[in-house]
């Protein structure tokens, strides 16, 4: 039973643009010349006791505020993801059918970094979402358009549209913090150790240790959600009824990027595509049949005279 | 804590029942999942709501606030009839074979001595047999039916599973199994620990619920040991510095007590405070109270305390009544009898029960001073904040003075935390505007009252004028200054006995520990418990050396602990009678042929034989109270009382309300309702996302939980038509709140004595002051009682009424 607890010392691995193993909307760039290893950053359910230390190091950390709400009759505040807020809480109540005994289960919810980015994929606006070869999927907010594309192409309901930039928002996995070798800030803040950090590897091996407790305590379905539908994940959960993810808050059974986002990179993109093609050489027919346009010495004229001080409106 | 946070991940078994650690404790709750995750260990929790403890426990289950003492003493009679006792233990290290004086005897609920109109007993038949020898009579073979052991096993042998299931409402298959549990624990490699706090204190017979605990904490041999102990998670950072320092009004540091008005001379003060040890060979260690009474007069008074004036006894103050707790200071401002307040760090308007009495008795003060780093809602208890605070300002003449103070992050010194460990911390900021250190202020205010004293004269002058004060800087001492004197030094040479050409103690040094203050003046010492905190080898409190040889879980080296650096206290019950550990893979101090030796301090003088000196070396008998004689008001066993505003009536004892000795004010017993016009069980509790009141003035944890509410049960919701979310009233015999509720599955119906009892949740944090949403607190509701011992105020258990309302326009 003597399960070690996970290292914390993270290499500084230095994050960076040539770390970059896929970019929306843009073509595949060309392997990078170092591959990071792949990370993971585990949560185990059965660890956790709601505190919201990891809700409140995430907004510290990135510097952000919630606004003071209101109750609606449960512990979860704010009751959604926000713009602000990239981890929540969420409480279920939950009467085991076999046992009979209540059971709270509280999930972390927040951007699972799937291996195969529904929203990255969805993504319209070049270079606004990245995957780094260590998993790590970011959005890059110089280069969002606020189209709202990549919540559809989420599987897990993750992005949030800020109503003050007009920029999607998402947990970061602190990437900023992992470049310097530092953990996730909510790892660092958790107390039970239920969010721990580390390559994939290792989170995996320590979900093993874990699970293998749990079945010792009679969760007979523990086990680890690291879904094949997105090809896995770079955040993984432990969880006691690992045959039921619903329970928690509607964690997706079988996650999958929504068919309309393989429509729209697929069929529709190709069909728009060719739209695209058709216009460009439509164009191309008109200047070869038309010519280009010329700058006729009256135009000069006219634009020296917008350019001059006199010539302008004051 | 008899043992540390740290160790907690020694244990086999946790019981959080009393406390709720993972909500209120979250970053010392880490070791109970170390203990879970690394050592297998089982965690049950007994509540009335399932709490975020509750929510990565093996096993919950429910039982009615203020019911915790039947349930014990069920778990007690479960082990002494299913043979789960530690006998060697028991037998070796308790006071079970020791004999009960003729006389002595229990009935209905009420021990021999009761007197109705005084509310309180004659202890003077709660006392042992007394040998020709001036020693306690035993009989080891525990046969004879007057000693402790018979008479324990006679006065919990009602307390059977139905009975406990009629009284607490735990469901009997819940509580057996737990009773299965806990019983596996008395193997003598088997260990629980126990963590507990406001949830068994804040009771009309708090100390007794923590005691019938230890006492199975005991029969289970559990004290002592490396994952045992009796855990107690205090509430603030520092909040064990504040008993330890004598912060109560009856205490002076380190647990030494005030005299009385009636210990007119040291001499009388002392004749009680004598310890004689009651069994052969016992260490009775408060056999050196001079000797620390005296050190701490020669540190407060220096060369004006000397033996001809007693060490300048007469400059304490004499206790006229037991103490001056917080309910008989706010019951004498009620009355009008006390004028002026100070108000250092807390928040007496949200923290004392029965707020509208709180509201009346500080609007008769004629000065309030708050110290604090925070607007509190006492501060401003004169403004009108419409329903969250009804006061007509115009007619409150009370002066309010607020003297701003830095947090504990803006400045240093040393905190006492839970696990007894004295941990130094240094300045992370600079204080904001005009806030000073609380220790500049009362500098300042000492400064002026001097001067006044100087000039003008005046009645009892000399506690201020002799006090000693030889800061470098008279107006802001330093905490390393102060936390030298509490250390102690050496003021006067004390030759070597043996040899008298060496010294053993040199003038001008700090004292190494407390054991060799004197009670001759030649030592002062402002605090003996802390003695060897700050000695000649530096600030031990600033240490932060992680090692910890074998993860043993000691950290010896991380920080001071006291006494003398001991980690887990009692600690020579971890070994047997030969000296041996009772589980040789968790050996904390072994007798090596010659002495003591180990992991940890021993708390034992280290040439003790094993088989001769006990190991509660603070009690006369050596042995720990199964029995404790005349010393608690309510009884020398623990009885069930109901809370003095229970649902039902005491199925033990139908006649007695309450606990029959607690202190109760005239008009406060009007003041309790019955459970005709309240029907509903109502506890009080804080939440994680918030730290008292603090954090309500903080964007980020206001953002997390922002608005008051209580929680109720599905099944009570439905009766009254209550949807979750929603707005309720909810009303005692004292006051009224409104609250937004949560309607939960985690709190459900418990039958009890036949009746359904429903139970009503009210959280804490929320106040009139701060960014959190406005709101009320539990104590607007609470009755004006408390302990029968200590008076900590009955928040954990009261009557409420509850309905569904229109909510406010916002």
């Amino acid at each position: 039973m003597d399960l070690p607890n996970p290292n914390v010392q993270n290499p500084k691995v230095d994050l960076s643009e040539r770390d970059v193993i896929l970019r929306s909307a843009s073509p595949v760039p060309p392997p990078p010349e170092r591959k990071l290893a792949s990370v993971a950053k585990l949560i185990d359910v059965s660890k956790c006791i709601g505190c919201k230390a990891c809700q409140s190091a995430c907004l510290e950390w990135n510097n952000m505020r919630e606004e003071v709400g209101v109750n609606v009759g449960v512990y979860d505040n704010p009751h959604d993801l926000t713009p602000n807020t990239f981890t929540l809480m969420r409480f279920t109540e939950w009467v085991n059918p076999d046992s009979g005994n209540l059971e709270w289960l509280i999930r972390k919810d927040g951007c699972m970094h799937c291996e195969d980015p529904g929203c990255l994929k969805a993504c319209p606006a070049p270079g606004a979402i990245v995957q780094y070869s260590n998993g790590i999927v970011d959005f890059v907010h110089e280069n969002c358009i606020g189209c709202g594309y990549c919540v559809k192409g989420c599987p897990f309901n993750i992005p949030r549209i800020s109503k003050v930039d007009h920029k999607a928002y998402k947990c970061t996995l602190c990437s900023d913090r992992i470049a310097v070798g530092q953990g996730p800030a909510c790892a660092k803040a958790c107390p039970t150790h239920c969010i721990s950090f580390g390559t994939k590897e290792e989170m995996l091996k320590q979900a093993e240790g874990r699970i293998k407790d749990l079945k010792s305590r009679g969760y007979a379905k523990a086990g680890v959600y690291d879904p094949p539908g997105v090809r896995g994940t770079h955040v993984i959960y432990v969880l006691h009824h690992a045959d039921k993810p619903e329970i928690y808050a509607g964690l997706p059974n079988n996650p999958r990027i929504s068919p309309l986002v393989d429509l729209w990179k697929g069929g529709a993109k190709y069909a728009g595509m060719a739209v695209i093609a058709i216009t460009a050489a439509f164009g191309l027919l008109h200047h070869v049949v038309a010519g280009a346009n010329r700058v006729k010495p009256e135009d000069e004229e006219n634009a020296k005279k917008l350019a001059s001080p006199k010539g302008r409106t004051p | 804590m008899t043992n540390s946070w740290t160790d907690i991940r020694n244990t086999d078994l946790v019981i959080i029942m009393g406390g709720n650690a993972a909500e209120a404790h979250p970053c010392g709750f880490k070791w109970v999942t170390e203990a879970k995750a690394n050592r297998g260990a089982k965690l049950i929790v007994v509540d009335p709501r399932y709490t975020r403890s509750a929510a990565v426990s093996d096993m919950y289950a429910p039982i009615r606030p203020g019911t915790d003492i039947a349930f014990l003493l069920g778990l007690i009679n479960y082990c002494i009839q299913n043979d789960k006792v530690q006998w060697d233990y028991t037998k070796s290290f308790t006071n079970a074979p020791y004999l009960v004086k003729e006389g002595f005897a229990y009935q209905d609920g009420l021990f021999t001595g009761y007197d109705e109109a005084k509310r309180d007993y004659n202890r003077s038949t709660w006392e042992y047999e007394i040998g020709p020898d001036g020693f306690v009579v035993a009989d080891n073979t525990l046969q004879n039916p007057r000693c402790v052991w018979n008479l324990l096993k006679q006065h919990v042998a009602q307390y059977t599973p139905e009975m406990v299931e009629r009284i607490c409402g735990t469901p009997k298959d819940k509580f057996s199994k737990i009773a299965v549990m806990i019983g596996e624990t008395s193997a003598k490699d088997k260990y629980m620990t126990s963590m507990y706090a406001l949830g068994w204190t804040q009771h009309s017979k708090g100390s007794q619920n923590i005691r019938t605990m230890a006492m199975l904490q005991l029969i289970l041999g559990n004290i002592g040991v490396r994952g045992g102990g009796m855990n107690a998670l205090r509430g603030h950072s520092n909040i064990q510095g504040l008993t330890d320092l004598g912060l109560m009004s009856n205490l002076i540091p380190g647990y030494l007590t005030l005299p009385t008005e009636k210990e007119v001379s040291l001499d009388t003060y002392m004749s009680t405070r004598g310890f004689k040890p009651l069994r052969p060979d016992q260490m009775s260690y408060w056999q050196n109270y001079k000797k620390f009474f005296v050190s701490f007069q020669k540190s407060m008074w220096g060369a004006t305390a000397t033996a001809e004036n007693s060490f300048a006894y007469d400059n304490l103050p004499k206790l006229d009544v037991p103490q001056y707790d917080v309910l008989r200071v706010f019951e004498l401002m009620y009355q009008g009898k006390m004028n002026g307040y100070f108000c250092q760090g807390f928040n007496p308007l949200l923290s004392f029960p029965n707020r509208k009495k709180c509201t009346a008795a500080l609007s008769k003060l004629k000065f309030l001073v708050v110290m604090d780093p925070l607007d509190t809602e006492t501060a401003r208890f004169w403004e009108n904040h419409g329903d969250y605070n009804n006061v007509d300002t115009a007619s409150i003449q009370t002066e309010v003075i607020q003297l701003p103070s830095t947090c504990f992050a803006e400045d240093e010194g040393s905190t006492t935390n839970s696990s007894r460990w004295l941990q130094w911390h240094w300045a992370g900021g600079t204080p904001p505007g005009e806030a000073k250190g609380d220790i500049w202020i009362m500098a300042q205010l000492f400064q002026r009252l001097k001067a006044l004293y100087q000039k003008e004269g005046g009645a009892n002058a000399d506690p201020i004028l002799n006090l000693v004060w030889d800061y470098k800087d008279p107006n802001d001492p330093t905490a390393a200054e102060l936390a030298r004197e509490m250390n102690g030094s050496v003021l006067e040479d004390v030759p070597d006995p043996t040899d008298p050409t060496k010294l053993l103690l040199q003038k001008g040094k700090q004292m190494a520990s407390f054991a060799t203050l004197r009670d001759d003046g030649k030592t002062a010492c402002g605090c003996w418990i802390y003695s060897g905190c700050f000695n000649e080898a530096g600030n031990n409190m600033a240490r932060r050396d992680t090692s910890d040889p074998d993860n043993a879980g000691v950290y010896s080296k991380w920080a001071f602990s006291w006494p003398v650096n001991r980690r887990i206290l009692y600690n020579r019950a971890s070994a047997d009678l030969t000296g041996k550990a009772w589980d040789p893979t968790r050996k904390l101090i072994e007798w090596d042929g010659a002495k003591w030796a180990g992991y940890d301090v021993p708390d034992i003088v280290p040439t003790a034989k094993p088989d001769a000196v006990g190991p509660f070396i603070m009690n006369p008998e050596g042995t720990a109270r199964l029995f404790v004689r005349g010393l608690m008001r309510d009884g020398p066993f623990p009885v069930h009382y109901e809370p003095f505003e229970s649902p039902i009536a005491n199925p033990i004892a139908p006649k007695i309300r309450g606990n029959p000795v607690a202190r109760v004010f005239k008009g406060d017993m009007e003041q309790f309702g019955d459970a005709k016009e309240f029907p509903y069980a109502a506890t009080s509790y804080r939440l994680t996302e918030h730290f008292h009141f603090w954090t309500k003035h903080v964007q980020v944890n206001a953002s997390l939980q922002p608005e008051f509410f209580v929680e109720i049960g599905e099944e009570l919701a439905k009766e009254k038509s209550i949807k979750s979310g929603g707005w309720v009233r909810v009303w005692s015999n004292r006051g009224s709140v409104r609250a937004k509720v949560v309607v939960t599955k985690r709190i459900v119906p418990l039958t009890c004595d036949g009746k359904k009892v429903h139970i009503v949740g009210i959280p804490l944090h929320w106040g009139f002051t701060g960014v959190a949403k406005k709101g009320f607190g539990p104590n607007s509701l609470t009755p004006f009682v408390g302990d029968a011992n200590i008076e900590t105020p009955e928040y954990k258990a009261f009557l409420v009424d509850i309905e569904p309302i229109v909510g406010p326009v916002s």
